[in-house]
């Protein structure tokens, strides 16, 4: 036994979680919801958890991710109004040998199954009822597969950086499977990992809460990756985009070459485009399974997103890389189900690095007056084009193949 | 089939019955075998952006006053320091030019001459330009204010009252030397910025070519562009006078532009709105000014009424008109912020501002110069001329009004000769005995000379054009050159300039002269060598336009961007290739044409 685990220390939180009375709960109906799209930082950061804050703050810098909601902090908190799962858990907790891993999976089991046996309270259900067939309808299917995902709030911990030790469930489907996985994603807090890592951190008088994050699971008619700049001259006022039928596995996996476009940046505009024979494609089947198929017919080489998507996909890039700071590599997906004018959504974007480790050359070498800047240029009129279209170490030609292995998010 | 050269112009023969064409121009602009050394080892270009067709005499007087003022600017005022002058020559009737550089070891010592001269005009730019308008409106004043009515009869008693002592015949001797000296003049003055506003225009699209390898031209001419332009005025106050006549119940007026009649209270306060815009904005030529045949609005309402009456169809149909000023001024501003974000360092940034900024404030030059000069002084300068003209044939000196557009203007002081004296002597005139027959065979060669099909370029061209008004005015690159030496074995897509972003496909329809304008169509796609400004009108109706010369900031791009018609310019071949009927797919964003069958 532990007497310093703090996170055994469940009766020091209980003042706060015990006002949570059954009137105070129904007054507060519509605060266990908040969707990503109305997401206030000032207001919901602390509630919503790490995971969910970035997708709301995502969604809030014009970067579309897939829509959804997050179930706060305060429905998690309410299942601990419950005595006998408090004292249930906390027996457990203690009972835990931190040097047995193998007794202490088994005592994780126990406690997790305990949480799961615990009714969604009743309020909280029926908001997150409401709210998932609220999605569903915006994407006009009943029964939406979404995404749920455990986001946790430490108030203590900066990055929360125990969010990988979380769960996330994929295509879930119907109101029942959500909230059996809502509970799930409340227990995965007690994972032996999650409990070996606050056991060693020394997370003291953690105010460590479980949010949920239920999102709709892109099914994509086409996608791909978008660069904030040509990746052959280095062009910061162009998008490079690839794009093919389906989910992105055919083009990460080298199995299809996809199209490739050049979309300006400024002007908004498609500047090239190079269509290529698509053979293959990935697919999300009805159960969330993920199949293959050949394409057949004129879909083989007909571009696979029209020249208003390439303008979203290009304006969503430049936005990602605004709101970070530097070039991005971003993952995209137009979805089959939200409609036309939200259906391109971000699946991931990170720095871009091929170019952006270079040393940015300048275009101007020191101050030159304009009028040297004009002889210069009457002496020599097509010098400046030529200079900086073939750097000496020119990146592949195609996106795809700078992609890290692996499948999207 | 490629050719490394173009046909030397000694070895081109005259078209069948054009012999002796070159009497139809100044003996200084004939090839020949005094300068067959000098001429047979250049590189001469086709002009046909702006000289498009065989020249009558008078043409040609204004082609060579236009290029020597182009010239001396860059020779003698600025001394720019590689550029002198660019050479001319007229070959069975078409314009060619050579533009010459500075000998190499001499150009060092040019650039503290140009320094002093250029950086004065770029420090008091708008000063300057201030005073450039009032200079120019008095000159075209001046000439319209010339008189070149028939000799009296009797000369009025107050010449003798007054003690005047000189008379009509005096006059009008002094009334056409006047008019050639301010022409001359005003080209001066059309010259006087010109160069120098291109070159700053230049390093400021040299900077963004460097910063943006890939960013297109289009985007370089926007972020200058000016929101509101004299040169766009003329369409502006067409569709004006659309809703004025709409106002006053007279629409239907318009629904033949060849016999509109204005009538009553409403028509006289129609033909106020007019008379108030048609001086100045109507002196606007439906061609670019260089040619005796360009319609003037002015002279020839059917034009302008043809254009309104499409605008009132237009405002009855629901549509907007106006332009959305404060949308293109948003918009421009968007462009520049987002290219300056994109670049990589504050000193890059300060580089962008300052030539932005300077080439803004030369660009209202560039894009207005060409109402004042091309338009406004040129209508008056033809008016003139033919005035002149009417007055010569109507006493008997030459057979018919436009007669004296085949003289050379030497020849025209002969005819005056011939008239003041015979009028002072009151006896008869031998003009129109003498000059008659020669008018006559010049009108023949001039027809058979409007029928050859004249070479892109002339001898063998540059390894690499550097010269920088080759490419900034012209639009001529190393690339075009190649292009023009290739054509013929290749029947691939047309390249051009990538003018105007947006691809549609349609029907073509071929316009050779500004008179085919109005055979246009709905929905069809413009042809044609050139456009010029004031086909304005016509664009709506158009789905895209290409043509066979121009760079992205000839008059024409200009005009295609602001009615947001998909264009490529300067494919070359154009008319050579397609045919009216002809489907066309029409690629404004990579300048490519594909013809479809």
């Amino acid at each position: 036994m532990c007497e310093a685990c703090p996170i055994v220390d469940w009766e020091r939180e209980l003042p706060t979680i015990r006002s949570f009375t059954a009137s105070s709960v129904d007054a507060e109906m519509t605060d266990h919801i908040v969707w990503f799209d109305r997401y206030d930082r000032d207001a919901h950061q602390s509630v919503v958890g790490g995971k969910n804050a970035s997708l709301g703050e995502m969604m809030m810098a014009g970067l579309p991710v897939a829509p959804g909601f997050a179930v706060v902090i305060g429905a998690y908190q309410q299942i601990w109004a419950d005595r006998s799962l408090v004292t249930d858990v906390n027996s457990l907790l203690r009972s835990i040998d931190h040097d047995d891993a193998v007794a202490n999976r088994a005592v994780s089991q126990q406690i997790r199954d305990r949480i799961e046996s615990v009714e969604v309270p009743a309020g909280v259900a029926s908001e997150i009822a409401s709210a998932y067939r609220a999605l569903g309808e915006h994407c006009g299917v009943t029964d939406l597969p979404v995404a749920v995902r455990s986001s946790a709030t430490a108030e203590d911990l900066p990055d929360a950086s125990f969010a990988g030790q979380q769960d996330t469930f994929l295509s879930i489907t119907g109101v029942d499977a959500v909230l059996t996985h809502v509970r799930r994603c409340w227990s995965s807090l007690f994972t032996d990992r999650a409990i070996a890592y606050r056991h060693t951190m020394g997370h003291m008088r953690a105010s460590i809460a479980m949010s949920v994050g239920v999102q709709k699971m892109v099914d994509p008619i086409a996608s791909g990756v978008a660069f904030t700049l040509n990746p052959t001259t280095g062009d910061r006022s162009q998008v490079a985009i690839d794009a093919s039928w389906g989910l992105g596995e055919a083009v990460v996996a080298g199995e299809v070459t996809p199209d490739n476009f050049l979309v300006d940046k400024v002007l908004r505009q498609v500047i090239s485009r190079e269509i290529s024979d698509k053979g293959v494609e990935y697919r999300m089947t009805a159960d969330g399974a993920v199949s293959k198929a050949e394409i057949e017919g004129p879909r083989r080489t007909v571009a696979s997103v029209t020249d208003e998507q390439l303008v979203a996909v290009a304006m969503l890039a430049r936005r990602a890389e605004k709101h970070y700071g530097c070039p991005q590599d971003v993952e995209w997906a137009i979805d089959r189900h939200l409609p036309d004018g939200e259906n391109v959504v971000m699946l991931q974007s990170r720095p871009e690095t091929v170019w952006s480790q270079k040393p940015a050359r300048p275009v101007t070498s020191g101050p030159v007056s304009s009028l040297d800047s004009i002889v210069s240029t009457l002496l020599s009129p097509l010098a400046a084009p030529q200079s900086r279209s073939q750097p000496t170490d020119q990146p592949t030609e195609s996106i795809a193949r700078q992609q890290p292995e692996g499948g999207p998010s | 089939m490629t050719a490394d050269k173009f046909p030397s112009p000694f070895e081109l023969e005259c078209p069948e019955g054009a012999e002796g064409w070159e009497e139809l121009y100044s003996p200084s602009v004939s090839f020949g075998e005094a300068r067959r050394d000098y001429e047979d080892n250049r590189f001469w270009f086709w002009d046909s952006m702006h000289w498009g067709h065989a020249m009558t005499p008078w043409d040609a007087v204004f082609f060579e006053i236009a290029i020597a003022s182009l010239s001396q600017m860059n020779s003698r005022h600025y001394r720019i320091p590689p550029a002198d002058g660019v050479d001319f020559r007229i070959l069975n009737g078409y314009a060619y030019l050579s533009p010459v550089g500075v000998e190499p070891s001499l150009i060092e010592a040019r650039v503290p001459q140009f320094m002093e001269r250029a950086g004065f005009y770029f420090q008091n730019w708008d000063d300057l330009y201030e005073r450039w308008l009032v200079k120019v409106k008095d000159t075209i004043a001046e000439i319209e204010a010339i008189d070149f009515s028939p000799l009296p009869e009797m000369e009025e008693l107050s010449v003798v009252t007054d003690g005047v002592g000189y008379g009509s015949g005096y006059e009008l001797t002094v009334a056409y030397n006047r008019y050639k000296d301010l022409i001359l003049k005003a080209w001066n003055y059309h010259f006087e910025f010109l160069n120098l506003g291109y070159a700053a225009y230049l390093d400021y699209f040299g900077f963004c070519k460097q910063a943006f390898p890939s960013i297109p031209d289009l985007a370089i001419a926007k972020m200058v562009a000016g929101v509101e332009v004299d040169l766009f005025r003329p369409n502006e106050e067409l569709k004006a006078l659309a809703q004025k006549a709409i106002d006053l119940g007279i629409a239907r007026a318009f629904d033949d532009p060849d016999a509109v009649s204005l009538t009553g209270e409403a028509g006289a306060e129609f033909q106020r709105a007019w008379d108030a815009a048609a001086d100045p904005w109507f002196n606007f030529t439906s061609g670019n000014g260089f040619y005796h045949f360009d319609e003037i609005w002015r002279d020839n309402p059917a034009v302008p009424y043809a254009f309104i009456r499409d605008y009132i169809a237009r405002i009855e149909a629901g549509e907007d008109i106006s332009r959305p000023i404060e949308a293109i001024r948003a918009e421009r501003d968007r462009i520049v912020e987002e290219y300056r974000d994109l670049l990589g360092t504050d000193e890059d940034r300060q580089a962008f501002d300052s030539k932005l900024g300077l080439a803004r404030v030369v660009f209202p030059y560039v894009e207005n110069h060409n109402f004042y000069i091309e338009h406004w002084t040129m209508s008056t300068a033809w008016r003139k001329i033919k005035e002149l003209g009417a007055t010569l044939a109507k006493d008997g000196l030459l057979g018919a009004d436009d007669d004296i557009l085949f003289l050379r203007r030497e020849e025209v002081d002969e005819v005056l000769w011939d008239y003041y004296v015979n009028w002072a002597v009151n006896s008869p005139t031998v003009s129109a005995a003498h000059w008659g027959p020669i008018i006559e065979r010049r009108r023949g060669i001039h027809e058979k000379l409007s029928a050859w099909s004249a070479p892109k370029a002339l001898g063998e061209p540059p390894e690499v054009i550097t010269e920088p008004f080759t490419i900034m005015l012209w639009g001529i690159t190393s690339e075009s050159v190649n292009t023009w030496l290739g054509a013929g074995g290749d029947e691939g897509d047309l390249k051009g300039m990538a003018a105007s972003p947006g691809v549609v496909e349609g029907p073509a329809r071929l316009v050779f002269t500004p008179d085919d304008v109005g055979e246009l169509c709905d929905g069809e796609i413009l042809v044609a060598p050139i456009t010029a400004p004031s086909w304005a009108p016509v664009f709506p109706k158009i789905q895209a336009c290409v043509t066979d010369i121009g760079g992205m900031m000839s008059h024409a791009a200009i005009v295609c961007r602001e009615y947001g018609v998909p264009a490529v310019t300067g494919t070359g071949f154009a008319t050579n290739m397609i045919s009216t009927g002809d489907r066309i797919r029409v690629d404004g964003s990579s300048g490519t044409v594909t013809i479809l069958g």
